[in-house]
């Protein structure tokens, strides 16, 4: 069954840090157990992405990619 | 040079008369405050009297020369023809402009750049990989230094441009430019150099380091920010970002912005003039301040280069167990500005990319700490640090023991 986002955030055509910082700001948004999708061009997005959620410890459920772009589903934490 | 501006004044808000407090300064890679000489040139460049230069009338004829005087003074810097200088409005628009402005007239489609480059050129690289571009990016040693027997291995026959740095500004590691420049000479590569940090330091000279294009950044050589430069041989063939009324040669469009540019231009005389006897009291200042805190923090460690293979006038490094935030916001509190050398990490609380890329996965994660020395900067400032930093230090690990 396909994810289904809570929240969904935009950042096709942004760049480091501009995703990670706009994740972190909409995550705020959101109630634990919640999911954002955030979509994202940039390439280094995933390695990012990946890091900020080790780091945080919120989930990082799936990642969709269709040709350049990125769909992250981030289920927050706490 | 005794002088006084915004950095030495008394604290806004800090109460009466007697009540100031001396800020010490060690962020000039951050901002660097503007010579006096540059301005006292621009003033009239602002107040009036200069046409523009692109105009027919005899004030525009002043300003056309005013124009190509900072050019060729720009080019003196680092020994090019003026004629291959283009102004732009920073230096992250220079890279831009010489990455994208390459890319899109070459044939082939392949980047190389370093692992540690700044976000204006990775950011810019990333972009083109969207657009179907190959990049490498080449890793470096624990110094953060490139290998030029890897950039050799990296160009392919379809590589359209070698880009690196010539100095990175968050660990102060110097490149061997000169030596990647025989490789990509020897290939037929084009050679671009993010000089930002290096140049007015280091000496560059663009023919015997075979650099085909060179970014510049006015304010990192104290010059008026809102200034960049790209310098370019003639026969790179480049496509203009910006496009409008053919300033610049065609490559830049936009009336020029002449009270910066002429303020770049004198800027970039008084670096080349008295650069090395700067750099001489900053490499001093700066060796003071390293040794006065390994004596006092000997579990801190450098970050990058040392010796000769290092910006003179920047240390770095990582305290173990502290938090580079938390330290430099209790220096602020004690009115020492410093900064952890990477803007992006600094936003995101996420380590850099340089710090990942040196391989110190577990430093990353505390942060650096980057202290960059600059014309105004005093012994008696370097004193300050070595005393306060300690019990800053200190007051932390009493806070979040471990």
């Amino acid at each position: 069954m396909p994810l289904v986002a809570d929240r969904k955030l935009d950042c096709v055509g942004l760049f480091c840090p501009m995703p990670i910082l706009k994740t972190r700001e909409a995550m705020k948004h959101l109630a634990v157990g919640q999911i954002l999708e955030t979509t994202s061009d940039d390439p280094a997005s995933e390695a990012d992405m990946k890091s900020w959620t080790a780091r945080t410890g919120h989930e990082l459920l799936e990642i969709d990619k269709n040709g350049t772009v990125f769909r992250f589903f981030v289920r927050k934490t706490r | 040079m005794a002088r006084s501006f915004a950095f030495s004044s008394a604290r806004p808000g800090s109460g009466g008369p007697g009540a100031t407090v001396s800020r010490v300064y060690l962020d000039y890679a951050g901002f660097s405050p503007v010579d006096p000489r540059v301005v006292a040139v621009m003033r009239p460049f602002l107040e009036g009297g200069v046409g523009n230069p692109g105009a027919p009338h005899s004030l525009g004829l002043e300003a056309r020369a005013s124009l190509d005087g900072a050019r060729a003074k720009v080019a003196r810097l680092i020994g090019g023809a003026p004629s291959g200088v283009i102004f732009t409005a920073s230096a992250t628009e220079a890279s831009n402009l010489a990455i994208k402005g390459v890319a899109q007239r070459a044939p082939g489609r392949h980047i190389v750049a370093s692992a540690v480059e700044h976000v204006s050129v990775i950011n810019t690289c990333r972009d083109l990989e969207k657009r179907g571009f190959a990049v490498t990016y080449v890793p470096v040693d624990a110094e953060g230094r490139v290998d030029p027997d890897a950039v050799a291995r990296a160009v392919r026959a379809e590589t359209a441009l070698v880009s690196l740095m010539a100095a990175n500004g968050e660990i102060g590691t110097l490149e061997p430019i000169a030596a990647i420049g025989k490789v990509t000479r020897a290939r037929g590569v084009p050679f671009h150099v993010d000089a930002v940090g290096a140049a007015g330091r280091v000496p560059l000279a663009v023919d015997e380091a075979h650099i085909d294009l060179l970014t510049l950044s006015s304010n990192d050589l104290y010059g008026p920010p809102g200034a960049g430069a790209l310098w370019m041989r003639p026969e790179i063939k480049l496509a203009p970002l910006i496009l409008g009324g053919g300033q610049e040669g065609g490559y830049r469009a936009g009336t020029e912005n002449l009270p910066a540019i002429v303020g770049m231009g004198v800027a970039a005389d008084l670096a080349r003039l008295e650069g090395p006897a700067e750099v001489a009291r900053l490499r001093e200042l700066r060796d003071r301040l390293l040794a006065g805190l390994l004596e006092r923090l000997p579990e801190a460690r450098l970050t990058g280069a040392r010796g000769e293979n290092r910006l003179p006038h920047h240390a770095s490094f990582v305290v173990p167990g502290v938090k580079a935030d938390g330290i430099l916001l209790e220096l602020d509190l004690r009115g020492v500005a410093a900064s952890s050398g990477s803007a992006c990490g600094a936003l995101t609380g996420e380590p850099s990319h340089v710090l990942r890329a040196i391989g110190c996965d577990r430093d990353a994660l505390e942060g650096s700490l980057c202290f960059t020395l600059g014309r105004w900067t005093t012994a008696s400032e370097i004193d300050v640090v070595v005393e306060t930093l300690p019990a800053v230090v200190a007051r932390l690990h009493r806070l979040a023991p471990r």
